[in-house]
């Protein structure tokens, strides 16, 4: 069965057979998969604002050129 | 011929006279059509920190559709069963997109001051959603019915405990556990991201903040 070859295939690339990883930072204790999370929100959080949503120039300068009408 | 009775003469100026018409007409007054539905937005939404708003609602729209079907099937068919693995997967997943996006979202409006414009509700109803996610997709943890759920549950017992909070919410009672998670907590969210996309409809979206002039 194609679905389960690649749970197969994931589980072989990513042991899951064992204790989750912990970072320990003083009082902190997070899992590594958590710790990834994080990570990747608040990588997805700088693109989100550094990023130009499609088209919004193109608004931005027709609503400038109706206003200087 | 008849003179109108006094009951059926209509006049626009007049108050109306029943509950239902009152609530008709402050409903209305809050949130006329246009404003409810518009047709298009002030390009400062053009953002994808609005994205990550949506996405939390598509986000919510699967895990109530996948989360309807699991209670529908039971235990035994989320574990046992192909495609009720596949469902449970499908609730789970759903569950992590809604957590991931609306911290991105909950992120960019906290920079962004949306609170700013009398707008203080929707930030509210948008950061408290945030707050009763969290129980929602806990006791999930608890409802799942497998030796994770049993490790969680006497576990967080404790913490519950220690804060006295343990004879109301008992995290080893599957009963209350499952109905904090399918019901309660649930039509809490909805609540809340009702009212916060009603409160954004009619406040509007926040403006970016005045350029300082020097």
């Amino acid at each position: 069965m194609p679905f389960a070859v690649s749970v197969g295939a994931l589980g072989a690339v990513f042991n899951l057979n064992h204790p989750a990883h912990v970072v320990e930072w003083h009082f902190i204790s997070l899992s590594v998969a958590n710790v990834v999370v994080i990570g990747l929100m608040l990588v997805v959080f700088v693109v989100a604002i550094a990023l130009p949503f499609p088209g919004a120039a193109r608004r931005d300068a027709a609503r400038r050129s109706e206003e200087t009408r | 011929m008849s003179a109108t009775p006094a009951h059926a003469q209509t006049d626009a100026t007049r108050p109306p006279a029943s509950w239902t018409g009152r609530v008709r007409e402050a409903a209305v007054a809050a949130l006329p059509p246009e404003k409810l539905l518009p047709e298009g937005q002030p390009t400062y939404v053009a953002s994808w920190i609005y994205v990550f708003g949506v996405a939390s609602l598509a986000s919510l729209v699967v895990i109530v559709g996948s989360g309807s079907i699991l209670a529908l099937k039971g235990p035994a068919w989320w574990h046992y069963t192909g495609v009720g693995h596949f469902f449970n997967s499908v609730h789970l997943w759903a569950v992590e997109l809604f957590f991931f996006a609306m911290v991105v979202h909950l992120w960019g409006k906290y920079w962004m001051a949306a609170w700013r414009g009398g707008r203080a509700r929707v930030w509210v109803t948008g950061a408290v959603t945030f707050l009763v996610a969290i129980p929602c997709a806990l006791t999930g943890y608890v409802s799942q019915q497998n030796f994770d759920a049993q490790w969680i549950s006497t576990q967080a017992k404790d913490a519950m405990n220690s804060v006295g909070a343990g004879a109301f919410f008992n995290l080893t009672n599957f009963g209350q556990m499952y109905s904090y998670h399918v019901l309660l907590l649930p039509a809490a969210v909805i609540a809340l991201v009702a009212a916060h996309v009603l409160l954004v409809r009619r406040h509007g979206v926040v403006p970016p903040p005045p350029l300082e002039k020097r």
